[in-house]
């Protein structure tokens, strides 16, 4: 088996493979939360815990998990982590928990989480998987902070609910609209792949 | 008595056009973005997403006021969410396989993909979050399927057309169809006028 380095996976999961962009992955909870900053970051945080807690955990097992149910077993040990994390937000950050209704549930249905556990848990030991979990989700947590940025600033004038703009500045309401999210990341795929998508046609050259 | 009625209709068209499940609360995005190149998978796709949404919105909501409640495990539906979904997507699939060969060739392959579909988790925890009694829940779930089904439908329609367009590299395959997304999503919206609250 070819053994990845650390930095490699970390590389890979934040930049050249990232989930979102390159892998077009987990769009749903993506632009449903990055209307305001704060909720995002919350978000981000617990992807993070979630998906590095299942890719540890899926590794640990994964010579116990029978092959047949091992999609069944991943979406159990992925649903015990959300559990927790939604309990610890509805005990500490009640506001944002309520706010964000039921998108930190649906972290279960996020086809990162799943797919990391697939791709890369279920053949690697723990402390690798581990890290790859939370470097893909280190790499939705760049995207969905950049989105809410711009989608709070151009949408409300302000960041963390402090108000940047002046009085000059018009709400572009559209923005914190469903259709703003779609165009954000639409923008931001197009910069992103015209970047990346370009350096492996010249290493290949 | 009247009122009642209107009000489940209101759930019921809120459901399908101005509080689409798809483009306003972006559920179910990875098959409608991978699935939507043509109209008749899309199709196929929307059919069983309508028939499993509708169904296991109405399973969940028996089990959570059932089995949940009385017993205070409100906290573990996340799982039970799951299995439920799982389960009848597993029966179903049976079942569409021993009765019909036709509906199994037209459905059976997208029937194993929608249990991870987030939208159907998605609309049993909004389905919770707004405390809809039974039967609004099972017009909600019909409503929120039916309208996942009208938005990928249209996207395919549209994809199709765009084959032939000239679309800047980088901007081709998803991109594009966020942007055609986003735009459907404000024609969506326009038409919530129509219904108050």
């Amino acid at each position: 088996m070819r053994k990845d380095k650390p930095k490699d996976i970390v590389m890979k999961g934040l930049f050249t493979d990232n989930p979102i962009l390159i892998q077009v992955l987990g769009i749903c909870s993506t632009l449903a939360v990055t209307n305001v900053l704060k909720n995002t970051v919350v978000m981000a945080v617990a992807m993070i815990c979630v998906c590095a807690y299942s890719s540890f955990t899926v590794s640990l097992l994964r010579k116990l998990i029978p092959s047949r149910v091992r999609m069944m077993a991943e979406i159990m040990i992925i649903a015990s982590g959300v559990i927790v994390v939604d309990i610890v937000l509805k005990a500490h950050l009640p506001e944002v928990s309520k706010q964000l209704g039921p998108y930190v549930g649906l972290i279960i249905t996020n086809c990162i989480v799943m797919g990391r556990c697939e791709a890369y848990a279920l053949s690697n030991p723990p402390f690798r998987a581990c890290l790859d979990g939370a470097a893909n989700a280190g790499g939705y947590t760049l995207v969905l902070i950049a989105i809410a940025t711009i989608r709070e600033l151009l949408g409300s004038g302000s960041l963390w609910g402090v108000q940047i703009m002046g009085e000059w500045w018009t709400n572009w309401s559209v923005m914190v609209m469903a259709p703003g999210g779609f165009f954000v990341l639409a923008v931001l795929l197009w910069i992103f792949k015209g970047i990346f998508d370009r350096e492996p046609e010249k290493e290949a050259k | 008595m009247n009122d009642t009625i209107i009000s489940y209709f209101a759930i019921f068209f809120s459901a399908v056009f101005t509080q689409n499940v798809l483009l306003t609360y972006y559920l179910g995005m990875c098959p409608f973005l991978g699935a939507s190149r043509e109209v008749k998978t899309a199709a196929g796709l929307g059919a069983a997403v309508t028939l499993v949404m509708t169904v296991s919105t109405a399973l969940c909501w028996l089990v959570y006021y059932q089995m949940l409640v009385p017993f205070g495990l409100e906290h573990l539906r996340f799982i039970i969410f799951i299995i439920v979904i799982a389960a009848f997507v597993q029966v179903a699939e049976i079942t569409v396989e021993r009765t019909s060969e036709k509906l199994y060739k037209a459905l059976g392959i997208f029937l194993p993909l929608i249990t991870v579909n987030c939208a159907i988790l998605g609309v049993c925890l909004f389905m919770v979050i707004r405390d809809y009694g039974f039967v609004k829940t099972c017009f909600y779930g019909f409503g929120s399927g039916l309208g996942w089904m009208l938005a990928i439908l249209a996207m395919a329609g549209i994809r199709q057309k765009m084959a032939k367009a000239n679309v800047p590299g980088p901007l081709a395959g998803t991109g594009i169809s966020l942007i055609i997304a986003g735009i459907m999503a404000i024609a969506f919206m326009g038409l919530s006028g129509v219904i108050k609250g």
